[in-house]
């Protein structure tokens, strides 16, 4: 079947097979290797996309059922060559060790961010728990997206990829 | 980004130069432009994937791979018959054992490997795996480890010859005669069946490889989720049979490896194989399913302890009896000579009189491996051992933990300290750390809190732990991994501009060697961190050495880092020499040049003396041309960092759960090198602590099926099951480290799960509690609160 799925502000259009995971469908058609893939049971959200502004776990959404929407990924955070406040709040504030559920992180911060421009701590903890993180225990990705909420202006993203 | 910038350290981190300083790592990896295996895509590339067996011990009656064959799509379908006609069927182990990489005569675990699908694309690999029909004859099983040695079990291994029974080996430290005669004068004697859960490292990113084989040179590209990539070749090398320097081994990024990738899986051979039979690239990317049933788990140990003390509080001798669970294979990746690895620290930062451990190890039919999950070999174990039978006594002796550790620590001037099982501690100030985690935790008040809370019926608990790590393997006469001694190497090449490059044998999971290592240089050098880059996961481009695992690459590494630089300068201060028109040995190095003593303004800068080196001019007598160097450092002994962790629980008296409200850890790793990747590693030790203190176990039914197959029923804390950790530090330098530093990379892993465990006991006093073991469920907190408390194995 074909779909056509908006990829950070470009059109991606392929012929899939029905099944196709849109994890794979980024990874593999677009080729947009930013976003990873960690467990099948969406348990760990290193997978997770912004679909239309909502984080959504990649590895278990059907490329097909993205047809017509709009997927924000990892390489599309950074807008003309200015990166996202959440983007330099995780160099910042060490949010990262080996780096692979911080893509996933970052997104699921922006759209708190574009929900809520300042959380408690305690909402961000919210907001991330349907992900994993091995490396750093999550203060410091906590802490990243509270420098991001203080020190940054926040970036529409539907609005700067289109 | 600014990577280079230099932060002020704060007060009593003394780290070396540069210090809290942004990590080099992290602009690609925001950006989603790391490099991680699965991300890497050749021209004609193939995907592979595994069938695993159902069942837990069974004999393989036939295999039929036809109607897999003839799937379209399908390149070739390989079974462990067609491996063993190449002589191929099986592989060493890191302990020289053998593993089998598919299955021949029967399987010996569940999820083993049994043949390999290679397929056009990745879906279609899998779907050709359901067309493949095995016939099992099913054997009886051992599951329970405890009856891996009974009578009548049934032999796991009759793959070696003459194998009669499931014992693989028995070890033994410390000296029985003189342990059992301080526990037979000894006031009091506590003894508690102490267990160690099996659990997994699950990293984030499962394990992978792309193998390209060139058919004309024969030349083997291996990209691969590897900790270890120079001892990966030389293990290649010996199971293929491929020429050692035909093999290229590339560790790009690595999405957290804990130990889960340092050793050689079954799934790395079949893509090797696979791409040597069909001539294109093959790319093997386990699911996790795969990764947690089959990759290397960690611990197993079920550990009788007993403990000694007086009356008053001195303890006086410890003494362990282990059996330990090694699964199908004995796949543990420690030094062969350290087959328990370095569990003999279980005598832990005590003063003691006598110490005694015997340990047996067998086969069961689960999956192999053993040291994984940041356990310093098996340390992990040892200060579990320690710090909750410690805490036991404590219950006896009815006196404070933070007391009764207080009383027994080994005192500052008692460093270099030898333990009563042979292990030589550099350097030790443990009362300031304890002393430390006690203010900044704010205990007495604590202890008012919870005896104010007990009289209303909560349960609140607080949980110490103090441990002592033993880091950075090893000397090479002591230690080597089949063979292949711990040393590691470090190359460092300053340009004619004065850029430099580090090589380095070890490879960063996360861990930010790409920063680290160029702040040790810069240090040493004098050359700015942005100047320098790190290059290492690449075994055509890096010396050889022995990788990234048991905490060792600032130890054994960051030393070679530092003195291969330390070699450079020395060279470019004989340089200086003939520049300045003054004798060496009146130059004076001020960080980044050399002046002649008594007359600064007569100096030249390393970047000058890196030009002259290769320039034109003249170079005194007997020097060549560059300005470079290359050592491979073998460490003279092991470090010791230390630690103390106290947590505070709560734990709700209806529903049994457990909420860990603080953590407070105070660590130990000598000179620090960058104070926040320090604070990084602790933290995320801190929350493996949490997990396998109360959710983490890889269990098994008793038919060996492997009941914790998915991130569902494996539980991994989240951000509502950590606290926001509260850390500090101490330094103590390591006297034989060339910049003093230790390695912290474990610490948290090996400190946290007893802090966390003695906590819950202690908010379950009032029950009459004096131990519960891992994981601390709900629902195991809650048998233990009506007196049913269990064993989880």
């Amino acid at each position: 079947m074909q779909v056509n799925i908006v990829i950070n502000g470009q059109e991606v259009t392929e012929e899939i097979e029905p099944r196709m995971l849109l994890v794979h469908f980024i990874r593999d058609q677009a080729g947009l290797t930013g976003t990873h893939w960690g467990c099948d049971t969406s348990n760990c959200g290193t997978c997770v996309v912004l679909i239309d502004g909502e984080p959504v776990k990649s590895c278990t959404t059907l490329a097909a059922m993205t047809s017509g929407h709009q997927v924000t990924t990892v390489e599309g955070m950074e807008v003309d060559g200015v990166l996202d406040p959440v983007q330099e709040g995780f160099m910042q504030c060490h949010g990262l060790q080996c780096g692979f559920c911080t893509p996933g992180m970052m997104l699921t911060a922006r759209a708190l961010l574009d929900q809520n421009p300042d959380p408690s701590e305690h909402e961000i903890r919210e907001a991330i728990s349907g992900q994993i993180c091995r490396c750093t225990g999550y203060s410091s990705i906590v802490r990243s997206i509270r420098w991001a909420a203080e020190n940054g202006t926040p970036v529409s993203l539907e609005g700067a990829s289109s | 980004m600014t990577a280079v910038e230099e932060t002020p350290a704060e007060e009593g981190e003394r780290p070396i130069g540069y210090g809290r300083l942004l990590r080099k790592e992290d602009p690609r990896l925001i950006r989603g432009m790391g490099n991680f295996v699965d991300d890497i895509q050749l021209p004609g590339m193939l995907h592979l994937a595994i069938l695993r067996s159902p069942v837990a011990h069974a004999r393989i009656a036939n295999i039929d791979t036809s109607a897999a064959q003839a799937h379209p799509k399908v390149v070739a379908v390989i079974t462990g018959a067609d491996l063993a006609e190449q002589g191929l069927a099986w592989m060493p182990t890191l302990s020289n054992d053998v593993q089998s990489v598919l299955a021949t005569d029967k399987v010996r675990f569940q999820h083993q490997e049994v043949a390999f699908v290679v397929a056009e694309d990745r879906y279609s690999a899998r779907d050709a795996l359901e067309l493949i029909d095995v016939e099992y004859d099913m054997l009886p099983v051992i599951s329970d480890v405890r009856s891996a040695l009974d009578a009548d079990a049934p032999v796991i291994r009759d793959d070696l010859e003459g194998k009669a029974d499931n014992h693989i080996f028995d070890w033994e430290t410390g000296d029985e005669a003189s342990t059992n005669e301080v526990f037979e004068r000894a006031d009091v004697v506590v003894s508690e069946e102490i267990i160690y859960p099996r659990v997994h490292p699950a990293p984030m990113e499962t394990c992978a490889c792309v193998a390209q084989v060139e058919r004309v040179s024969g030349q083997l590209t291996l990209w691969s989720t590897t900790q270890a990539p120079h001892a990966h070749r030389t293990v290649y090398a010996l199971v293929a049979g491929l020429p050692e320097h035909k093999i290229r081994i590339i560790a790009p990024d690595i999405g957290g490896g804990f130990g889960g990738k340092v050793p050689i899986y079954p799934g790395y051979v079949c893509a090797i194989v696979a791409s040597l039979v069909i001539g294109k690239p093959v790319k093997w990317t386990e699911d996790r399913t795969e990764n947690l049933v089959s990759t290397g788990f960690a611990r197993d140990y079920i550990m009788k302890g007993e403990i000694a003390a007086t009356s008053d509080g001195k303890i006086l001798a410890v003494r362990t009896n282990v059996l330990a669970d090694h699964g199908a294979f004995n796949g543990v990746a420690s030094p062969i000579k350290y087959p328990a690895g370095f569990f003999g620290v279980f005598t832990g930062s005590y003063d003691l009189e006598a110490a005694h451990c015997k340990m047996t190890a067998v086969y069961t039919n689960k999956a192999p491996g053993g040291v994984a999950y940041a356990c310093s070999f098996r340390i992990t174990e040892a200060v579990y051992l320690i710090e909750r039978i410690v805490d036991c006594l404590a219950f006896e002796l009815d006196m404070d933990p933070a007391e009764l550790r207080l009383k027994n620590f080994i005192k500052p001037e008692q460093f270099p300290y030898e333990t009563k099982t042979g292990w030589v501690y550099d350097s030790g100030d443990y009362e300031p750390a304890m002393r430390k985690a006690m203010d900044m935790a704010g205990y007495a008040q604590l202890r008012e809190e919870q005896a104010e809370k007990r009289e209303r019926g909560e349960l609140m608990g607080i949980g110490i732990s103090f441990f002592t790590e033993a880091v950075g393997a090893g000397p090479r006469k002591d230690m080597d991994i089949l063979g292949l001694g711990m040393a590691d190497g470090c190359e460092l090449r300053v340009h004619p501009t004065g850029k430099a490059i580090v090589r380095l044998s070890v490879k960063t999971q996360g861990q930010g060697h790409e920063t680290t290592f160029a702040q040790i240089v810069a240090e040493e050098l004098g050359i700015p961190p942005e100047d320098i880059d790190v290059i290492h996961g690449d075994t055509d481009n890096t010396p050889f050495g022995l990788g990234t695992y048991g905490s060792r690459s600032t130890p054994v590494s960051g030393a070679a880092a530092a003195l291969v630089a330390r070699k450079v300068r020395d060279k470019a201060q004989i340089i200086a020499s003939g520049m300045l028109e003054a004798s060496v040995a009146d130059l004076e190095w001020v960080k980044g040049s050399f002046h002649v003593a008594g007359d600064p303004s007569k100096s030249v800068t390393i970047q000058d003396i890196a030009m002259r080196a290769h320039g034109a001019g003249d170079l005194p007598d007997g020097i060549e041309g560059g300005l470079e160097a290359q050592i491979c450092y073998n460490p003279t002994n092991l470090t010791y960092p230390f630690g103390a962790y106290i947590c505070v629980v709560d734990i709700d008296p209806a529903t049994a759960e457990v909420k860990v409200r603080r953590f407070i850890a105070v660590d130990d790793c000598g000179t620090q090198i960058n104070p926040m990747i320090i604070e990084g590693q602790v933290h995320g030790g801190l929350a493996d602590g949490v997990g396998m203190a109360l959710m983490e176990m890889i269990a098994f039914d008793e038919d060996g099926n492997c009941l914790s197959a998915s991130l569902m029923d494996y539980l991994i804390p989240t951000s509502l099951e950590c606290p926001d950790w509260e850390t500090g530090h101490t330094v103590t330098p390591s006297p034989h480290h060339p910049i003093g530093a230790k390695g912290i990379g474990e610490s948290a892993t090996v400190g946290s799960p007893p802090a966390v465990v003695n906590a819950v006991v202690d908010a379950l006093k009032p029950f009459g509690i004096r131990h519960a073991d891992m994981p601390l469920t709900p629902s195991r907190v809650w048998e233990t609160m009506q007196g049913n408390h269990t064993a989880p194995i």
